[in-house]
């Protein structure tokens, strides 16, 4: 069979080779793009990467008066404010993916379905805005004193009741994320093939018997990579987080604590920051970021290539 | 050995197990839906409060200062999508025609397609921090120029992906056909190829800039914002969403309240464009 | 094309073709039990109707033929004695199949414990995404309290009945995907005939494997006659011919002519069962 893709003959002529590398430009900026952001983010954090040397990943100081950067409470806010998301996202995302394809009738499934995936799509500082009006006073007046009543023992929840901080700053993180996981673990249920679960069901399996044996082995791997790409998602996400984690530079054992992620600290402090130093920290703490996103990504990409091939086998 | 006698699992436990998981399954999706019907709800409800007629034809008000409107961020942010859709709709495509039509099995397009998906991947805010090392600092400006530019590197990868996608749903009969009447490639391409790909490509970016419209991490230092008409592209421009952001963590209540405003408009925008995006595939299909 | 699956060529002649085996294999129908008695079954894909008062006995212990056109309901037919259309909500049937005394598409009767009983085979072969064993073991820990000694020899007697343990016997542990085609099918029986179902429904077992494992599968059914009610659904007439005792033929959901193999093949009552099998149409 001729393929037309690889076929050279047709390549000639001068129209054909202009558009060729013309596409292969395009096609390269890409990679460019990526190395470049690297490239940049790296030379513009010069100052800061002389100054701090790799302490800077280390000290949890941040004080733009002495000029004393560090990474630490950042980075954790970032770490912890993810997990927190992730713990609740992605059962609850799998359950409601359960509910769409494995019970709803077919009219309500397409439509709560459809919902989701518009819901995945509204911007995250829509989910800010309502992160601060309206969820954290209820976090304030309710969650947070029932929380201390019941756990107040466990450090996690002690402190000031002030509504926003690290918890509340996850749990509108775990809201952001929750529609796109569940679309995307959807997909991954509907392809697991019809006579497979039937032929579970004609072993005499009940519904959550041929969800546990059958689909959620079978969409293992398409979901732990979806739950890479959710987190992946969730470690970056500036607004949804800038509005209600409380924006302070302290590392807290109570998740009730203001503290800050990477990308809120720049949305806050990079238009402030006059000093080349203090700039050079912020763009040094946007690298950090970078490399922590791109390696979840890698790793993401790598495993849902290894479940292609493994497919294509 | 011999077959012992079979003894049945009672029946009933495992009915009871499969019920309480549907049960629970069935709560966790209403969980889920009770929260976003609530931030719908809540959006819809503050946003159509803010809206009347100065909020879409006047300029903001100084702070503290009731009244006014943000007609110069609605201009800006749809100045500032289009201008990025300019920039990054036609290297996104050409890019995606790349992977299609001439990087099938090259090393060099699994390496594109590799970084493509990663770019998808990284945080909007890094970008923002990218291009204000890249055109702010030297320029020493902030400017709309800057945050297109930011956008349109949000939406590349996008684009790419979906024009690959659409590009290979495209059967080699239709390139074949068209290079045996002695087309050359690229007009195959163009004129045959493009045309049967069109709904699926136009849908991949109308969501890409659907995508962009919302986004604000990658403009607060760039286009960052303005309080007055968009005069010059070289300096800050005022847009809905950094609006938005500046509004809300303001103490005026005014404000907040045009922040909600605003944030209304941003996400009927955003879902319409969304609802449109899909018909336009949907109606090809059927 | 292999001559097993092959469509038969628009000549009359062809049906002399069709061997049906005499020795034996087909009883005197009158003696046989009613396993299955099918009473005026109707079924419905939303409002639009496949299946029109279908009346059928099913005999005990041997090997009925569901054959027919594509499209005429004999999929759509089986899969109501395990009630397995249930799955989609569109889909309802009326009427009774009555089955040890009790009319099983009622609501009364639990389709866990129905599909216990009567197992099934798909037209494509669908292991579990679990081992070979487990596949296997998989319905007997759900249906049944084993202990672990008792369930590998369940799972081996299975392999074994299923003629497929001397070939897998060192693969145990490997997924069940690994197998090839034939054994794959072969696995899904196996798995079927562990749970030690009454019925098992076949629905063409064999129209996505080569000619050979067909015939390795045929033989099986021969073999597993003796313990099990079988139903098979199959476009394949020499099929039908080689392995049923009993044929049914269905054209628009609705069943032309029920009766014994070697009579429906070579001495037709009905018109259009004649045309079917010499090819007239189909």
């Amino acid at each position: 069979m001729v393929n037309p893709r690889k076929n050279r003959r047709y390549q000639h002529n001068k129209g054909d080779l202009f558009f060729k590398g013309l596409a292969l430009l395009c096609a390269a900026s890409v990679p460019l793009l990526m190395a470049g952001i690297l490239a940049q983010l790296i030379s513009s954090s010069s100052l800061s990467l002389k100054e701090f040397g790799f302490g800077f990943l280390t000290s949890q100081e941040w004080n733009p008066v002495t000029e004393v950067f560090g990474a630490l409470s950042s980075t954790f806010g970032t770490i912890v404010s993810t997990l927190i998301a992730m713990i609740i996202a992605v059962p609850l995302g799998l359950v409601i993916a359960v509910f769409l394809v494995e019970l709803a009738p077919p009219k309500i499934s397409a439509f709560f379905g459809g919902a989701v995936e518009l819901l995945a799509a509204i911007p995250s500082i829509i989910y800010g805005m309502w992160g601060l009006f309206i969820f954290a006073p209820i976090m304030a007046d309710h969650v947070q004193p029932f929380l201390d009543k019941y756990f107040g023992f466990l450090p996690l929840f002690q402190g000031a009741k002030m509504g926003i901080g690290m918890l509340t700053a996850g749990l509108i993180l775990a809201l952001m994320i929750l529609p796109y996981i569940s679309s995307v673990s959807r997909d991954v249920f509907n392809m697991v093939p019809t006579v497979v679960k039937e032929a579970a069901y004609g072993q005499g399996a009940t519904t959550w018997e041929v969800t546990r044996a059958v689909v959620l082995r079978y969409s293992l791997r398409g979901i732990v990579g979806a739950a890479f790409l959710g987190l992946g998602r969730a470690l970056g996400e500036t607004m949804a987080v800038t509005f209600v984690i409380g924006n302070s530079h302290r590392i807290s054992a109570s998740l009730f604590a203001s503290s800050n992620s990477i990308a809120s600290t720049l949305a806050n402090e990079f238009t402030e920051a006059v000093e080349p130093l203090y700039l050079s920290s912020l763009v040094e703490l946007g690298l950090v970021l970078f490399l922590i996103t791109v390696g979840f990504q890698s790793m993401a990409q790598v495993w849902l290539w290894s479940i292609r091939k493994k497919l294509a086998d | 050995m011999h077959m012992e006698k079979l003894h049945i699992r009672p029946l009933k436990r495992r009915h009871i197990t499969d019920y309480t998981v549907k049960v629970i399954s069935t709560v966790g999706a209403l969980v889920g839906l009770f929260f976003l019907t609530w931030i719908l709800y809540e959006v819809t409800l503050r946003g159509l409060m803010a809206l009347n007629w100065a909020f879409f034809t006047e300029l903001p008000s100084p702070p503290g200062v009731t009244g006014g409107g943000v007609a110069n961020a609605i201009l800006g942010t749809v100045i500032i999508t289009i201008l990025a859709a300019i920039m990054g709709t036609p290297l996104g495509i050409l890019a995606g025609v790349f992977l299609a039509e001439f990087g099938k099995g090259s090393k060099f397009s699994s390496l594109v397609r590799f970084m493509t998906n990663i770019l998808i991947g990284v945080p909007s805010i890094i970008v923002g921090v990218f291009v204000y090392t890249l055109i702010v600092a030297p320029m020493k400006s902030f400017s709309g120029l800057a945050g297109a530019v930011s956008l349109a590197i949000i939406m590349l990868p996008v684009i790419v992906r979906t024009t690959e996608d659409m590009l290979n749903m495209v059967p080699n009969s239709l390139r074949e056909s068209g290079l045996a009447l002695g087309v050359s490639r690229w007009q195959v391409t163009l004129q045959i190829v493009f045309k049967a790909a069109r709904s699926g490509m136009l849908t991949g970016i109308l969501l890409a800039v659907a995508r962009v419209s919302g986004e604000t991490a990658p403009l607060l230092f760039t286009a960052m914002n303005s309080s007055y008409w968009l005069t010059s592209l070289n300096e800050p421009t005022a847009n809905l969403t950094v609006t938005i952001f500046n509004y809300a963590m303001s103490p005026y209540a005014d404000w907040q309240a045009k922040a909600w405003g605003a944030s209304l408009l941003i996400m009927a925008a955003v879902l319409a464009l969304n609802i449109f995006a899909r018909l336009v595939t949907r109606k090809k299909v059927t | 094309m292999n001559a097993i699956t092959q469509k038969i060529p628009g000549d009359s002649r062809i049906s002399s073709r069709i061997h049906v085996p005499d020795s034996g294999m087909i009883p005197s129908g009158g003696a046989a039990g009613v396993m299955i008695k099918v009473k005026n079954l109707n079924f419905y894909y939303g409002k639009e109707q496949v299946l029109f008062d279908n009346n059928l006995d099913i005999k005990k212990n041997h090997i009925t033929a569901i054959i027919g056109p594509s499209g005429c309901g004999k999929s759509t037919h089986i899969r109501t004695y395990n009630r397995i259309h249930e799955l989609y909500r569109d889909q309802h049937a009326t009427g009774e199949i009555i089955m040890g005394g009790r009319n099983i598409i009622s609501a009364a009767v639990d389709p866990v414990d129905l599909r216990r009983r009567v197992g099934m085979i798909f037209q494509k072969p669908s292991p579990f995404p679990m081992s070979v064993f487990d596949n296997v073991a998989y319905g007997l820990k759900i249906n049944y309290k084993l202990k672990k000694g008792e369930l590998a020899y369940r799972v081996e007697q299975a392999l074994q009945r299923a003629a497929l343990w001397e070939e897998v016997k060192d693969k145990l542990n490997e997924p069940g995907s690994a197998l090839s085609g034939g054994q794959q099918q072969r696995l899904c029986i196996a798995r079927s005939i562990a749970i030690e179902p009454e019925v098992l429904l076949m629905d063409e077992p064999a129209s996505a494997i080569d000619p050979i494992a067909t015939a390795k599968i045929e033989e099986l059914m021969l073999e597993l006659k003796s313990k099990y009610t079988i139903v098979i659904v199959t476009h394949a007439m020499q099929q039908a011919a080689r392995v049923s005792d009993y044929t049914a033929f269905f054209y628009r959901g609705v069943i032309v002519e029920y009766g014994d193999t070697k009579q429906v093949f070579t001495n037709p009552k009905e018109k259009r069962t004649e045309d079917y099998i010499t090819g007239r149409f189909g």
